[in-house]
């Protein structure tokens, strides 16, 4: 029994601060807010020389062959560097090409993404859905080609393929270059992942093997790492409360003396460990205890996506009216906090899973 | 990573659970004194088996069991839900304080006492006028020779009726600095001066007394820690009471949220069906499973920190408080699935509900927990 990190961990979480922090100091992250796509080829191009595009992609495809609890890892350092970047949605797309990927979809996408030639993303939300992220109305047409209106896709426009959800647990991998795929930014709350509709309009689609359990558990890592960003946003929101409530005076003493202030914070730190606990374990979970996987996803996920969106608007209280001007950075954590809270499931849809598996 | 249990963590919980199996003697019997017998019996049993002291070094009597195991034995008592024992206060708190601060001839005396039970401890802390603020208790010990003579009132004295001897903090030094005038005692509660008067909560039952103290007499001996040491030896006591109950307390939260599903599930709901269609109250079910995962997973996570580097991490901290706002919820979210059922005190559930309202008081407030989380875990200035 032991909760800690392996060495090997421990080193991939040393290197994701010391990067992280080193490549996108907040001047970073709020230049690339500003920027249509949202990171450059040169910013891509240290990812992949850390390996990261394939951290779940096996090794004789050239991946890292590495585990959730290694994405966790470093997606609690983007969370907390608040790293614009298309890791997040290229690994989705990888982690469901792995579970559900035919043996030619495989051998044509998933070296290439591990070495970081091409990207990919994923395309769940119709235009009319509802808060349920595996609810799709998506069919295809006789002939096999697909016409529909996804929105909210993280990336679509800098992607090379769409794993696009539709009925029945279906999906189908679609090539953006393909005729009938058009992509339009979307005004998206966070501007540090940007977001698309995309319209097809008969586009060619091949469409991925039925491995309904594979698949959950790849939705369930995804959702996962969405959690584990939380925690690290939250405990960087945090990190700034606390900084501002020691220096900030008003009545003559640091507002951090004034339990009204600091109660709030240690609020803020009771829901921040407790959603790295949960995300340490659903990591853990997915990687050893299958059965347990999906219920401890959607634990994190719910609580993880509640919490790290209190913290940051308690932490924009603790900073007063600074805290509700653009020039002061927190409202970028603010944002991505609320917008993970509501990627692939807000909290009440996972808390209504968590209710089918626990027997409720 | 690993939250699997190693082989000889697996094999000292099959032990358990095997000598359980045996032994577990079941509900204790009505009647304060019966129940209390039943309760001292059952402490003897453990005791002869070695199960008593688990955590305590092998040379005390105690098992020297690691941290995980304590929280494996502390887990698999919750489950296999057997009786208290009857020296709770001494076997946490009490045995622990006096093998970490007193004398060899204070722990040859007193250790055995507590581990079979013969001798019960309570606690003398709180006072009616120092309950957060415990530093600025008034109880008074004036030496007189090799005694010293102390006088003054304590309150929330669990099983003080009991208890052959108090864990008692008094002033003896009213010129020092409040934190610094202190001495820890242990107090033979077999006097006169000494007089225990049960104190009726809101549940109309009577877990604690207040401790009525007029010039009762304690050997110098009896002092553990040494003159003027005592708020560092009571810090010793409320450290362990916090971490040692805290693996019980979140197990204990498990098994009630499972009785409540069931409960809900034979409960009906709104519009006839069953209570666990409703939406809201499916919404609450499934956050109180995820908080009381929460609250063993920072269990553990608190015990690999200490593991790893011989301090609680900041999750250490966090226990208390989080138990009793989970707890606190359980109990609300059943009074709601009882409907009208609410309005009565029939069942165990509206207990649950009365007695959970301690929660966030008994063993440091959340008030209180909030500013230890705040300044030292945070960093933040001190308020005062």
């Amino acid at each position: 029994m032991n909760f800690g990190f392996t060495d090997d961990q421990q080193a991939i979480k040393r290197t994701a601060r010391e990067f992280l922090e080193a490549r996108y100091p907040i001047a970073t992250v709020r230049a690339l807010a500003e920027d249509e796509r949202g990171f450059t080829d040169e910013q891509w191009g240290e990812l992949v020389e850390l390996g990261w595009p394939g951290v779940i992609v096996p090794e004789e495809r050239d991946g890292l062959g590495l585990g959730a609890v290694e994405l966790v890892v470093i997606a609690e350092e983007m969370g907390y560097a608040l790293a614009p970047s298309p890791w997040f949605s290229t690994t989705s797309a990888a982690l469901l090409l792995v579970a559900a990927g035919t043996q030619a979809q495989r051998e044509r996408w998933l070296a290439p993404l591990a070495r970081g030639e091409v990207r990919g993303t994923v395309a769940v939300w119709d235009e009319s859905s509802g808060p349920a992220p595996d609810h799709s109305e998506v069919e295809t047409a006789p002939d096999g080609t697909l016409s529909c209106v996804k929105i909210a896709v993280p990336d679509a426009a800098s992607a090379d393929f769409l794993v696009v959800s539709g009925a029945d647990g279906r999906h189908w991998i679609v090539e953006r270059t393909a005729d009938g795929v058009s992509i339009e930014p979307e005004e998206a709350i966070d501007p540090t992942r940007k977001l698309f509709r995309v319209t097809l309009s008969s586009a060619a689609a091949e469409p991925l093997e039925m491995a309904p359990e594979a698949v959950a558990k790849a939705y369930a890592t995804i959702v996962t790492l969405l959690a584990a960003e939380n925690v690290g946003v939250g405990q960087r929101a945090m990190e700034m409360a606390v900084t501002y409530a020691k220096d900030r005076t008003q009545f003559d003493r640091p507002i951090g003396a004034y339990q009204a202030v600091s109660h709030r914070c240690a609020q803020m730190l009771l829901e921040v460990e407790g959603s790295r606990s949960l995300c340490y374990w659903a990591g853990w979970a997915l990687a050893h205890e299958p059965d347990t996987g999906p219920r401890a996803a959607s634990m994190a996920k719910a609580y993880a996506g509640d919490a790290g969106f209190r913290v940051a608007a308690s932490a924009l209280q603790v900073h007063g009216g600074i805290g509700f001007t653009y020039e002061h950075d927190l409202h970028f954590f603010l944002k991505r906090a609320h917008a993970n809270a509501h990627a692939f499931g807000d909290s009440r849809w996972h808390r209504d899973r968590v209710a089918d598996l626990a027997g409720v | 990573v690993d939250l699997t249990l190693s082989p000889a963590e697996e094999a000292f919980r099959d032990e358990l659970r095997s000598w359980l199996q045996d032994n577990n003697p079941g509900r204790e019997p009505a009647g304060d004194e019966a129940a209390f017998e039943f309760r001292r019996a059952w402490q003897r049993q453990l005791n002869e088996a070695g199960w008593a002291g688990v955590s305590w070094p092998k040379e005390y009597g105690g098992r020297g069991a690691t941290l995980v195991e304590q929280a494996i034995f502390n887990e698999e008592m919750v489950r296999a839900r057997t009786p208290s024992v009857a020296n709770v206060l001494g076997l946490a708190m009490g045995g622990p304080t006096v093998i970490a601060h007193g004398t060899e001839e204070q722990r040859r005396r007193y250790l055995p006492g507590i581990l079979s039970a013969e001798e019960i401890w309570c606690q003398g802390f709180s006072e009616p006028g120092a309950g957060s603020d415990l530093a600025s208790l008034k109880t008074r010990a004036v030496r007189d020779g090799e005694e010293w003579v102390v006088t003054g009132q304590k309150v929330w004295t669990t099983f003080a009726h009991h208890a052959k001897w108090c864990m008692l903090v008094a002033r003896t030094d009213p010129d020092a600095p409040k934190h610094k005038g202190l001495t820890y005692f242990l107090m033979d509660m077999d006097q006169d001066a000494v007089q225990v008067r049960p104190l009726r909560q809101i549940t109309g039952e009577s877990e604690f007394n207040e401790l009525f103290i007029e010039g009762a007499r304690i050997p110098h001996e009896n002092i553990v820690g040494g003159e003027g040491e005592g708020w560092a030896v009571a810090i010793t006591t409320l450290m362990h009471e916090r971490a040692t109950l805290a693996f019980g307390l979140q197990v204990s939260v498990q098994i009630a949220l499972r009785e409540l599903i069931e409960t809900a599930h034979e409960t009906r709901g709104f519009n006839g069906g069953v209570a666990t269609e409703d939406p809201v109250t499916r919404q609450r079910l499934a956050q109180l499973i995820i908080e009381s995962e929460v609250l063993r997973l920072n269990a553990y996570r608190g015990l690999s920190a200490i593991m790893r580097s011989g301090v609680p991490g900041p999750e250490g901290s966090l226990g208390k408080w989080h138990w009793s706002e989970v707890n606190q919820s359980l109990a609300e979210l059943a009074m709601e699935i009882a409907g009208p059922r609410a309005m009565l005190s029939e069942d165990s559930w509206s207990y649950r509900f009365l007695r959970s309202r301690a929660n966030s008081i008994e063993g440091g407030t959340t008030e209180i927990l909030k500013n230890i989380v705040a300044e030292r875990v945070l960093g933040l200035p001190r308020m005062r």
